[in-house]
C-alpha cells in the first residue's frame, strides 16, 4: 500500500507544484478558479486518453513517439509560460494595484487564463498518464488487494495535492510588493526547467546530441530518485547529471523570456501612467 | 551477413551481449531478463525492451537518464551510451520491488 502511495505521490507532486504556482501567479485575475479547474479536468481526461493510446504513441516516429510527444507538450508549455510571464510584466502591476478596476484587461485576462489552462492540462497530463498506467497495472494484477491499493493511491494523491496547496498558500503570504516578482521568477524557472526536460527527451530519442554527458554530477547531494529531487525537477528541471544540451536549453529559454519580460515591462511603463486614466 | 550471423550467435551464446546488434531485454513477471547487461564502454548501443507482461512498465534509469513507458505486450527502444566504464542501475518504476537491473559498461 505504501509503495503505491509513494509512486502516486511522486507522480502527482510535480503537477501539483505547477498548479500551485499557476494558481498563485494568476492572483487577481477574475474567473481564474474556473480556468484552473478546467485545466485539471482536461489534464485528467487527457491522461486517460494518453494512457489508453500509449502503445499507439510509442510506435510513432519509429518507436520514438513517446519521446517526441513528451518533448512537444513540454515545448508547448514553455511557450505558454513565456507568454504568461511577458503578459504579466506589462499587466501585473495593474493587477496588483487594483484587482477590481482592470476593466478592459478582463478580456485579455481570459486569453491569459486560457494559456495557463493549457499549461496546467499539460502538467497534469504528463504525470497523470503514467499514474493511470501504473494504477491500471496494479489493478490488473491478481496478487494485489484492490482495497489496499486504492487506499495507497488515494493517500499518494492527497499527499501530492497537499504539497501543491502548501506551495499555493505559501506564495500567497508573500507581500504584494514582491508577489509578482516572486511568482514571475518561479514561472521563469519552471519554463526553463521544462525546456531542459524537453531536451532530455530529444536526446533520449537520439534527435539531439547530448554535448558532454553528464556535464556534472550532484547526485551525492540531491538524487533525482528522491522526493526532493523530484520536486526540484518539477520546479526547475533539476537533473543531478545534466547534459550540456539540457543546460543550453535551460539558459536559452531563461534569457529569451527574461528579455521579453524586460522589453514588455519597459514598453508599458510610460504608457501605463499617461494613457490609462480609465 | 556474416556479421549478422556472428551477432546472432553471440546473442544466443552470451544471452544479452551482441557487439554490433541490438541488445534484447525481456520483461516478464515484472522482472528484467537479463538483469545484468554488459555493453562495451564508449559506444552507443540500442536496447530493445520487450514487455511480455499484460501491464505497462516504465523503464527508468537516473544513472542513464532514461525514462520510457513500455506498454503492455509491446517493445520499446532506448539508446544507451556512449558510457564510461562502470555500473548503471535501472528499474521498472511501476514494479520497483522486482524489476531491477544493471548495465555494466566495460
Amino acid at each position: 500500500m505504501f509503495g503505491t502511495a509513494l509512486v502516486v505521490f511522486r507522480e502527482v507532486l510535480e503537477a501539483a507544484l505547477i498548479v500551485g504556482i499557476i494558481g498563485a501567479a494568476t492572483r487577481g485575475i477574475p474567473g481564474r478558479s474556473r480556468w484552473i479547474a478546467g485545466g485539471i479536468a482536461a489534464g485528467i481526461v487527457g491522461s486517460m486518453l494518453v494512457a489508453g493510446g500509449a502503445e499507439f504513441i510509442s510506435k510513432l516516429a519509429e518507436g520514438m513517439g513517446q519521446e517526441l510527444f513528451n518533448a512537444s507538450i513540454l515545448g508547448l508549455a514553455v511557450v505558454m509560460l513565456a507568454w504568461h510571464n511577458i503578459w504579466m510584466s506589462s499587466h501585473g502591476r495593474e493587477l496588483a494595484a487594483n484587482a477590481k478596476k482592470i476593466g478592459g484587461a478582463v478580456r485579455e485576462g481570459a486569453a491569459e487564463l486560457s494559456v495557463l489552462l493549457i499549461v496546467i492540462a499539460v502538467a497534469v497530463l504528463r504525470e497523470g498518464s503514467e499514474t493511470v498506467l501504473f494504477l491500471y497495472g496494479i489493478a490488473a494484477s491478481p496478487e494485489n488487494s484492490a482495497v489496499l491499493m486504492a487506499a495507497g493511491g488515494a493517500i499518494g494523491l492527497v499527499g501530492g495535492i497537499l504539497v501543491g496547496w502548501l506551495m499555493f498558500a505559501g506564495l500567497l503570504r508573500i507581500p504584494l510588493k514582491w508577489f509578482f516578482s516572486a511568482t514571475s521568477v518561479l514561472v521563469l524557472l519552471l519554463a526553463a526547467g521544462m525546456a531542459a526536460q524537453a531536451a532530455r527527451f530529444l536526446i533520449q530519442a537520439d534527435f539531439l546530441p547530448s554535448l558532454a554527458n553528464p556535464l556534472w554530477d550532484t547526485s551525492w547531494l540531491v538524487d533525482n530518485g528522491s522526493i526532493l529531487g523530484k520536486a526540484l525537477q518539477g520546479l526547475l528541471g533539476y537533473d543531478a547529471q545534466p547534459s550540456g544540451m539540457q543546460i543550453v536549453f535551460f539558459v536559452t529559454v531563461l534569457v529569451v523570456i527574461a528579455l521579453g519580460m524586460w522589453w514588455a515591462g519597459r514598453r508599458t511603463e510610460p504608457s501605463a501612467t499617461s494613457a490609462s486614466p480609465a | 551477413m556474416q556479421r549478422l550471423i556472428a551477432a546472432a550467435f553471440l546473442t544466443a551464446s552470451l544471452g544479452a551481449f551482441a557487439a554490433d546488434g541490438d541488445i534484447n531485454v525481456v520483461i516478464e513477471n515484472h522482472k528484467f531478463m537479463p538483469d545484468r547487461i554488459e555493453i562495451p564502454a564508449g559506444k552507443k548501443v540500442k536496447l530493445v525492451i520487450d514487455n511480455k507482461d499484460a501491464t505497462a512498465e516504465e523503464f527508468e534509469s537516473h544513472d542513464l537518464k532514461i525514462e520510457k513507458v513500455i506498454p503492455a505486450k509491446s517493445k520499446g527502444t532506448v539508446f544507451v551510451g556512449p558510457l564510461k566504464p562502470g555500473e548503471y542501475k535501472f528499474v521498472g518504476e511501476f514494479n520497483e520491488k522486482t524489476a531491477k537491473g544493471v548495465i555494466v559498461a566495460k
